[in-house]
């Protein structure tokens, strides 16, 4: 199997060359801007054919392009960051609703003000409600298979919806490593050519998309995404299954459990933060502690199943936000704790706000956490349930 | 169309056919009679119409084309001699 060392970026690009995309409408913004630059580069050496580049003038028309590509039955693909992302907000809801299967990669990257460039999960979380599946990769080699798997997942017959893969700010989207990438006919039969659920080119018999639903029709159209969100689930396991069994790395799981079988503590999170914190849970493991790391892969659809099998195990979870909904809590911790109240699991949760705009977490902050966390477990009493972890007093 | 069961309904929100077989005139409450007694035949109402669902006929009166007309009532209003009444619809 091939291997390259690139950015996270460059791996988006190559994965997004390797699905064979036909459209990609774009508009830079960093630290995006290097994913598109990459397409741009294999367009102008020659390297893709049927490749239709658009240049727009906002990232609201890069989503508009999009949509009017993907209508048509094309594969279409962008990337987007932050406020870019922010200004698509309209049409991301429009592509869901249009049951468009578009692929976008948002590179995570702080809400201004105070302008920032750096890493922080706001941007992309609060696109929660749009209709958007929503991945979390922790590294570049991730972020190659998430988007090669996302086309797979979005196209397929029972969900047609868009996916988002999620990368990190300059940790990932500029740091280079090392990604396997499969030889092209293998990609081939792994992600065959879009069968569209319509295509507006269809002259014959003419129809429109997204004209009037009257209070006697909408919510019926509302039931069906909600129900391909559930069936999403299932799809998203059986790609990450085939994935793991063609290229030798397993998605089946929704949430990935490291070294959790006998945890008592575990430390829940998204993205590239789980791989500071897998560091340190070997580190806390070799110190007796017993603690595992819970990565959410995909946080729309929710795994809720998967985190319930995990909680009713364990005695304590802390949540790591990389992100905040102001006037409440971490978003990720929000929708945990609300999964397993209506279950029999009742671990106690902690919520750590860490990373905001790029703050580094470090392997010794999180066996800091371990230590903070085991210390309410023998009290048997939380100390506060939403922890400003980082702040200067 | 009309769709009775989740089922029925397509998957995304397509409308099948054109305006030609998709009529708005369901929209409708209140729907305009012309009574031809008072009609000057000014075609003030064919001129107002939004839609327009307004038509004149070969012996030179207006009639409605109730396919279409989402009962507006702006015929009714402008007409000057009163020829246009809305009336309630039973459905």
């Amino acid at each position: 199997m091939p291997k390259k060392v690139v950015s996270g970026n460059y791996a988006a690009a190559y994965a997004a060359k390797h699905a064979r995309v036909e459209v990609v409408a774009a508009y830079p913004i960093t630290p995006q801007t290097s994913i598109i630059e990459k397409i741009a580069e294999f367009i102008a050496n020659g390297e893709v054919e049927n490749l239709q580049y658009v240049p727009v003038e906002s990232e609201h028309s890069a989503m508009a392009a999009c949509i009017g590509a993907s209508a048509t039955g094309a594969r279409a693909f962008t990337a987007t960051s932050a406020q870019g992302l922010a200004l698509m907000h309209e049409m991301l809801h429009w592509a869901a609703g249009a049951r468009l299967p578009i692929v976008m990669v948002d590179v995570n990257r702080a809400m201004a003000p105070p302008w920032s460039v750096w890493d922080d999960q706001t941007d992309s979380l609060a696109q929660r409600d749009t209709g958007w599946m929503q991945f979390y990769a922790e590294n570049n080699q991730e972020v190659y298979d998430g988007v090669l798997m996302a086309f797979k997942i979005a196209e397929h017959e029972k969900v047609n919806l868009p996916v988002m893969i999620v990368e990190s700010a300059f940790i990932l989207s500029h740091t280079y490593d090392v990604v396997d990438m499969p030889e092209q006919e293998e990609i081939d039969e792994f992600l065959p050519p879009r069968k569209p659920l319509y295509t507006l080119t269809d002259f014959e018999n003419p129809f429109s998309v997204g004209a009037l639903g009257t209070p006697a029709d909408y919510y019926e159209f509302r039931y069906k995404i909600a129900g391909a969100m559930e069936e999403a689930k299932k799809v998203i396991k059986e790609v990450g299954r085939e994935f793991g069994e063609r290229f030798g790395r397993d998605y089946s799981q929704m949430i990935e459990l490291y070294r959790t079988d006998d945890a008592e503590i575990v430390f829940m999170g998204m993205g590239s933060l789980m791989g500071t914190v897998k560091e340190a849970v070997d580190m806390l493991r070799s110190e007796g502690y017993k603690v595992g790391a819970a990565k959410v892969r995909w946080f729309r659809p929710f795994p809720k199943e998967e985190l319930y099998e995990l909680a009713k195990n364990v005695e304590g979870i802390a949540v790591l936000d990389r992100n905040f909904s102001f006037g409440q809590e971490g978003i990720l911790f929000n929708e945990a704790k609300g999964v397993l109240y209506n279950t029999d699991a009742r671990p106690i949760m902690k919520n750590y706000i860490v990373g905001l705009g790029g703050r580094d977490l470090t392997v010794n902050d999180v066996k800091a956490i371990a230590k903070n966390m085991k210390e309410i477990i023998e009290k048997d009493e939380l100390d506060r349930e939403v922890e400003w972890y980082h702040l200067k007093r | 169309m009309v769709f009775k069961s989740v089922n029925e309904y397509p998957e995304a929100p397509i409308t099948l056919g054109t305006t030609l077989s998709n009529f708005t005139g369901d929209w409708r409450t209140f729907m305009p009679v012309v009574d031809e007694s008072k009609c000057v035949r000014c075609y003030i109402c064919w001129k107002f119409c939004p839609e327009p669902a307004i038509y004149i006929k070969e012996d030179g009166y207006v009639a409605v084309d109730y396919d279409y007309c989402k009962g507006c009532g702006i015929c009714a209003n402008e007409c000057p001699t009163k020829a246009i009444s809305m009336v309630r619809e039973e459905k």
